[in-house]
């Protein structure tokens, strides 16, 4: 393309990111408090060092990686990525991580690998949320496994250039753009490639609302209420939600043939 | 032309409005005045910008919380004179009815304008497509003859009897009301059910009181 009327980056979005502030104390994470502003408080419980990621199932070479030995496998990179939550509110955020595809092939996937599972802590001193019962903990997510190699698909350690704080998942989270929020496991303790697909804990928790997939997609509606449009933090009036969060023409061919409407 | 007048059956209707006499006559009025304090909370907060990351959803979560929790309290006037035998909550069950039905509206135009920026389209399809949505528009159209025929001069006009049963619409608006909100929460429904219970806890009093009540009477 000869003019740069084509600026359109999929791993740096030119639109204006959300404010630090915002990103740092309006939150749904669960095991650090229900409200909106409770996890930012609770932060200060998660000991973020020593950590360690449990690589496991089918792979060829399972390992327990401690964190920063995984920082000195792969490089960081900026990544500036649009954020729905399923509620109808987005972010655009810039993340520090790497892609999860280059973990996954260090790990060497076994033949029998089709999906990957992530988990969160479980501790109920660290996460004081994992007392109450809203949800089954450890909180457990999990993608296909084209879907974790694909290149947008990152292990996210920070975002606007320092450490994540514990509010936003840290030490290390999975961000996965062109699905809802709540796809994207926090505090990440295992990752484990499996045969059959996991058992994630929203579809656990309500199986008729949150689908395994949960694919951005303004045409599909939850139950009780639109996901046609969305709110910008930071901005008063509402934007149309875009097909996969705007990222469409890198991710639609995974699902080619599938019926989302189906597979939601 | 004019209904002729109906002869209003004393003593009990007298209850159904405002109950006669002076006495706390400053009371309807100071509820009103405490019942807009947190309005005008809510806009110094939205002034200062200090409604948080998301303002217009907090706005809505507030307004509409201060519309469910006075409509709850309007409807606890009469089960709690029940119960204690006091008169004062009698006397300002409209103040807190209406206040409810102020914040009902506030929450809708902030909805309406703010949210949606009165794109009617858009607007009406949201409603007409979400339960949740519905409940709640509904909830707020079912307030609206209320507020019209909360003057001691209407209730005049359609009688005690007719007054009392179109009145009773207050529980179809709360229970509405809370369907609205609980069909809002992702998953902890912990506070909506709070206030369903409350609910039936009202609804309950005012049944066992009436059981009662036909029980004493003479034959």
């Amino acid at each position: 393309s000869s003019s740069g009327t084509s600026s359109r980056d999929p791993f740096v979005t030119d639109e204006a990111r959300t404010s630090y502030e915002d990103i740092v104390s309006y939150n749904n994470f669960y095991e650090l408090g229900l409200s909106k502003s409770e996890p930012a408080q609770n932060a200060g419980r998660l000991r973020l060092r020593p950590w360690a990621i449990a690589c496991e199932g089918e792979v060829k070479k399972p390992e327990v990686i401690d964190l920063d030995t995984l920082l000195r496998w792969f490089p960081l990179e900026e990544r500036v990525y649009r954020m729905r939550c399923v509620e109808a509110w987005s972010m655009v955020i810039p993340w520090l991580g790497f892609p999860l595809g280059a973990l996954l092939r260090r790990l060497e996937p076994t033949s029998r690998a089709r999906y990957v599972q992530f988990t969160t802590l479980l501790d109920r001193e660290q996460l004081p949320g994992q007392r109450s019962d809203v949800l089954e903990w450890p909180y457990v997510e999990g993608l296909r496994i084209d879907e974790a190699m694909h290149p947008l698909t990152m292990l996210a350690v920070g975002l606007y250039g320092k450490s994540l704080l514990g509010q936003n998942g840290a030490p290390v989270r999975l961000v996965v753009p062109w699905k809802y929020g709540f796809k994207g496991c926090k505090s990440i303790v295992s990752i484990k490639l499996t045969e059959r697909q996991p058992a994630t804990s929203w579809s656990r928790a309500a199986p008729d609302e949150y689908g395994f997939y949960a694919n951005v997609n303004p045409a599909v509606d939850h139950p009780r209420w639109s996901q046609a449009t969305e709110r910008r933090i930071g901005e008063l009036r509402r934007r149309p939600t875009l097909p996969f969060n705007g990222y469409a023409e890198e991710v639609a061919g995974l699902y080619s043939g599938m019926d989302l409407r189906e597979s939601f | 032309m004019r209904a002729p007048a109906r002869t209003i059956s004393p003593p009990r209707a007298a209850g159904a409005g405002v109950p006669a006499g002076r006495k706390l006559g400053w009371l309807p009025p100071a509820v009103v005045a405490g019942g807009l304090i947190p309005l005008v909370v809510l806009g110094l907060r939205a002034g200062a910008g200090a409604l948080g990351p998301d303002p217009v959803a907090e706005a809505l979560n507030q307004l509409g919380l201060l519309a469910l929790v006075l409509l709850v309290a309007s409807l606890a006037a009469t089960p709690l004179k029940l119960v204690s035998g006091w008169t004062f909550p009698l006397r300002i069950r409209k103040a807190l009815g209406l206040l409810a039905f102020f914040y009902a509206c506030a929450h809708f135009l902030t909805y309406a304008i703010v949210d949606q920026g009165l794109d009617v389209r858009a607007i009406v399809e949201d409603i007409t497509e979400r339960p949740f949505l519905l409940a709640g528009f509904v909830a707020l159209l079912v307030l609206v003859p209320l507020a019209a025929t909360s003057t001691a001069r209407m209730l005049k006009r359609l009688g005690a009897a007719r007054w009392k049963r179109l009145h009773r619409l207050a529980y179809a608006a709360a229970v509405l009301g809370i369907v609205h909100f609980f069909l809002r929460v992702k998953k902890d429904a912990t506070e909506p059910m709070i206030y369903a219970a409350l609910l039936a806890l009202l609804f309950a009093v005012r049944i066992a009181s009436a059981v009662l009540h036909r029980r004493a009477a003479p034959r």
